[in-house]
């Protein structure tokens, strides 16, 4: 048999899930239907904060096609339970009850109070909005602030308060000692608005039952089957053994689509109730009020430093808003943030604590970093204040904080152990491939010649604490499920090989990337790999995808199967070969007799061999598969360094992004050219919450930025080309050494794009705005600066 | 109900829609071609964009009425004789596409582009000309860079040029 020479970790393999998504075959969850398949739509509240009083639902039971239309009175005997809240961090966390349709009281915009089945999705829309609901407003709270307020309105009455939860890091170091004695402080307040994730792909579900077996099957645009499966199972009632959840292929998530929805439950319930397939897909619009926001923070910082701008310590507090429901993991999101506020500086004290808050507005939950960026944006900003403070030059300000490179893991201030860092590395290369010298001289020059566009330069060195994660950390942190993941391994006798994995891609490109890791380790090609994702019969242990752990946890799964695949590979190869095991060399997926290497056997042959059985040894078990489930003990840090050139036509406020560098430290790559088109897309979306994005509710708590022509996700046009280079400083916390790039660019580049505006502005007299940096804002801030109108 | 005849990838289609029905879920749902996808409602994503008698346009957009008498193609007429269009073999070559939910409706409004262009593209051109085109994953830099490769490609191949 051919040997395969070429190793394909390391290089830009193409995708193979390309072909299908190019020409139109993909299934995306609205592609599927069913027959006899009826639609459900969810009659949503169009006030923020209401009683309900009469449902009246003759209208809409008299037009065509409707089945039926259930209120959440209808409807209390088909739950469990309520919808699934996991992440429970503090023992005192005030919960508000959750139900998939609200009974007596609306409390955001968007709310369901009741559910229209009919035959098709135009019927259901029409019958919905002829559902009469008698509300009474309320007055709404979305202001974080005022939400705290004796006299604000409440959310939740049973919860006596908006406040619901406090978090308090337990600190590192001497704190009060470190503030009290440090020569320099800074201290600033950064607003960070509320921002709708926008997966192209809205969500929607189909959810078919078998009656006389009591089986579901639900087909769900859903980053995670398997947490869906067990929570759906409780809330509706259904036993976990007889629930399917598919997530076919999957238009986008960004976190998003890391939650269990009102809707899953409702089309499951409904299924049961009418027996039929029934189906549900949201419009934009629904989307920007159903589907969880990010974001929405507020964060008092401190920085302590000496008078050379080593930095000594860090002192956050945060106000996080939690909208009006917890949703999976809601008051977990500031908290995964609140471990990396010292970032990949090294410090002396570490202080953080947020308080939750409940508002009359759409649940929060995971955006692409979730709590990371916040975290970083914070210190970032606050490195740059501190280097304005001193009149230091902001790399400088770095450079001399910077924890020195390490190989080994090393505990963090924050408590943790980071695996491993090469922080300079990535600094320097950064600040050379962006010519920063020949940039600050250029930005003199402008400033000395009064040009009307000034020129910035923004920095942002970050670290990220990904792979999540150790289920004993999550326990300790009171997360109610575990951080593993798993992967079995089938050599099939013909020499494919079929992967089943626990996590599920939905744009990352991970089949090819695992695919790269199987080749190597079985001597195989990419394309002699088929991996089996998604779906919690084909593979029933998993974890899911967030938190960028396909690679780091899934990935190590994998690997980890293929180690045993190899040991019981072996095993077969000494019996068939008469040699001891220790006699067999093991490369490009053969055994060969040490010193007669024409007597060999490939993996395709021992799968073979292993197939038909019919000479093993005595104790191996027919067929070369295994099954390995890989609880990571350590997190993995990715980190790096972004730097952002801006210019800034102080006339219009318009801000244009001449260069953008991004020098990220993701370990051991597998496919660059995937990596690269993960850091395009994460620096994209930070670009967009620094310049772009934000949801805006106005003071009842209507959303204003209701579609996609008023929330701007920006196009080829509003977005710089990029200049990529990388570091590789392999993890500790796994064999392949990865450490993840889903959430990097979206972590580093809010700050870099921000701090550089800020920068090119500051010999103007501006030291703040927040973001979104729209032309105006900018403009107002240099007004108000150089005292004219505000 | 009223009676439609469209020239779908080059096939002659009789159907009787409602008035109502968008042209988008007349190929989706009426006809089964799903590779079109719906992602905004408010025209603005272009997820959903195809080609009436060869010129782009957002099939969330039109009435299905409205394409009585003309010919569309979608993604799913791009290809031939199971060879892939040079956009969608640019893409796949260039990592032009993460999740692929907008790559469809990217495809057509690119191949709309380079066939108007009066000559060779630039960069800023493509920018500019997808600007009706959103996507979430990619970052754009890898679509662009597709789009200049089969525009050469396509210009190349085009006894016009």
């Amino acid at each position: 048999m051919a040997q395969v020479a070429e190793r394909y970790v390391g290089s830009a393999v193409l995708r193979k899930e390309d072909p299908e998504l190019l020409t139109g075959q993909a299934r995306f969850t609205d592609d599927i239907t069913m027959p006899g398949m009826a639609w459900m739509e969810v009659v949503r509240s169009p006030f923020a904060h209401a009683t309900i009083g009469a449902i009246d639902a003759s209208r809409a039971l008299a037009m065509p096609g409707v089945v039926a239309v259930l209120t959440a009175a209808d409807l209390e005997g088909d739950w469990g339970g309520p919808l699934p809240f996991v992440w429970p961090i503090t023992e005192d966390i005030k919960v508000p009850t959750h139900w998939p349709l609200t009974k007596d009281k609306v409390r955001f915009q968007g709310d369901g109070v009741a559910v229209v089945v009919a035959e098709t999705r135009e019927q259901a829309k029409d019958a919905a909005a002829a559902v009469d609901v008698d509300y009474t407003a309320l007055p709404a709270v979305v202001d974080l602030e005022e939400a705290q307020r004796d006299d604000a309105p409440v959310v939740h009455e049973d919860l006596g308060s908006n406040v619901v939860v406090h978090w308090v890091h337990g600190g590192g170091g001497d704190v009060d000692g470190t503030f009290s004695s440090a020569p320099v402080v800074v201290k600033e307040r950064y607003v960070q608005p509320r921002l709708i994730p926008n997966a192209i792909e809205p969500r929607g579900c189909l959810a078919m039952s078998i009656p006389a077996q009591g089986e579901f099957t639900i087909w769900s645009a859903t980053q995670i089957p398997h947490i869906a499966k067990v929570t759906l199972a409780g809330t509706c009632g259904i036993a976990e053994s007889k629930l399917r959840v598919i997530a076919p292929d999957v238009g986008g998530g960004f976190g998003s689509k890391l939650n269990v929805y009102a809707e899953e439950a409702l089309c499951l319930a409904l299924a049961r109730r009418t027996g039929r397939p029934i189906k549900w897909v949201e419009e934009r619009t629904e989307n920007y009020l159903a589907t969880i926001h990010g974001r929405g923070v507020i964060h008092d910082v401190e920085l302590a430093a000496t008078e050379e701008g080593k930095i000594l310590g860090v002192r956050v507090k945060e106000l996080a808003d939690m909208g009006a429901y917890y949703q999976l993991l809601t008051p977990g999101i500031p908290e995964l943030g609140g471990w990396v506020y010292m970032g990949p500086y090294d410090m002396q004290a570490y202080w953080y604590e947020f308080t939750g808050i409940m508002t009359n507005a759409t649940p929060t939950d995971a955006y692409r970093g979730a709590g990371r960026p916040e975290a970083t944006y914070v210190l970032e900003r606050a490195v740059d204040a501190l280097a304005r403070k001193l009149g230091k030059d902001p790399a400088e300000v770095r450079r001399i904080s910077l924890v020195p490179p390490f190989d080994e893991p090393r505990a963090a201030i924050s408590g943790l152990n980071v695996d491993s860092g090469n922080y300079e590395a990535a600094f320097d290369r950064a600040l050379e491939l962006a010519g920063y010298d020949e940039l600050r001289a250029e930005q003199r020059s402008r400033r000395e010649r009064g040009d009307p566009v000034q020129l910035g330069i923004g920095l942002s060195t970050y670290i990220e604490m990904c792979g999540l994660a150790p289920s004993n950390i999550l326990g300790a942190l009171r997360y109610a499920a575990g951080g593993w993941d798993a992967a079995t391994v089938r050599c099939l006798p013909s020499g494919k090989v079929v992967v089943s994995i626990g996590t599920s891609p939905h744009g990352q490109g991970h089949v090819t990337t695992w695919s790269q890791i199987v080749a190597d380790e079985l001597g195989l090609t990419p394309d002699d790999v088929e991996v089996l994702h998604g779906d919690t019969m084909v593979s029933p242990l998993g974890m899911d995808t967030y938190g960028s752990r396909s690679i780091s946890v899934g990935g190590a799964a994998l690997h980890a199967a293929l180690q045993k695949i190899k040991e019981k590979a072996r095993r077969i190869a000494a019996h068939e070969l008469e040699a001891s095991e220790d006699d067999l060399a093991y490369e490009d997926g053969a055994f060969r007799v040490k010193g007669a290497p024409d007597r060999a056997r490939t993996i395709p042959e021992l799968a073979a061999s292993a197939w038909h059985a019919h000479n093993l040894p005595g104790d191996v078990e027919p067929n070369l598969d295994a099954t390995a489930v890989f609880d990571p003990p350590n997190f993995t840090w990715p980190s790096g360094t972004h730097v952002c050139v801006a210019e800034v036509d102080t006339q219009t406020g318009l801000t244009d992004i001449t260069k953008y560098v991004a020098v990220d430290d993701c370990g051991t790559v597998i496919n660059p050219m995937i990596v690269e088109g993960q850091v395009h897309g994460g620096v994209t979306q930070g670009i967009a919450e620094a310049l772009y994005e934000e949801a805006v509710y106005d003071e009842n708590g209507t959303l204003l930025t209701s579609s996609m022509t008023n929330y701007e996700v920006p196009s080829a046009a509003e977005i710089p080309a990029f200049t990529l280079d990388r570091m590789s400083t392999p993890s500790t916390t796994n064999e392949l050494g990865v450490k993840g790039i889903g959430e990097a660019g979206t972590i580093a580049a809010p700050p870099a794009v921000v701090n550089a505006v800020i920068d090119a502005l500051s010999g103007l007299g501006v030291t703040h705005i927040d973001k979104p940096l729209s032309p105006e804002r900018v403009w107002r801030a240099i007004q108000q600066a150089q005292g004219g109108a505000k | 109900m009223r009676h439609v005849s469209v020239t779908v990838n080059g096939t002659l289609r009789e159907s009787d829609v409602e008035p109502r029905q968008l042209l988008v879920y007349y190929l989706r749902e009426t006809l089964g071609l799903t590779g079109t996808n719906v992602g905004c409602d408010t025209s603005t994503c272009g997820a959903c964009t195809v080609l009436l008698d060869g010129q782009s346009v957002k099939s969330c957009t039109l009435l299905a009425v409205q394409a009585d008498g003309h010919e569309i193609t979608t993604i799913e007429g791009m290809a031939s004789d199971g060879e892939m269009h040079p956009l969608q073999r640019a893409f796949h070559e260039h990592h032009g596409l993460q999740c692929g939910y907008c790559t469809p409706g990217m495809i057509m409004a690119a191949d709309s582009l380079i066939r108007e262009a009066p000559g060779p593209l630039s960069d800023q051109d493509v920018r500019l000309g997808l600007e009706g085109n959103l996507c979430r994953c990619t970052g754009y830099q890898n679509i662009v860079k597709a789009v200049l490769a089969a525009s050469e490609e396509m210009r190349a191949g085009s006894p016009s040029a």
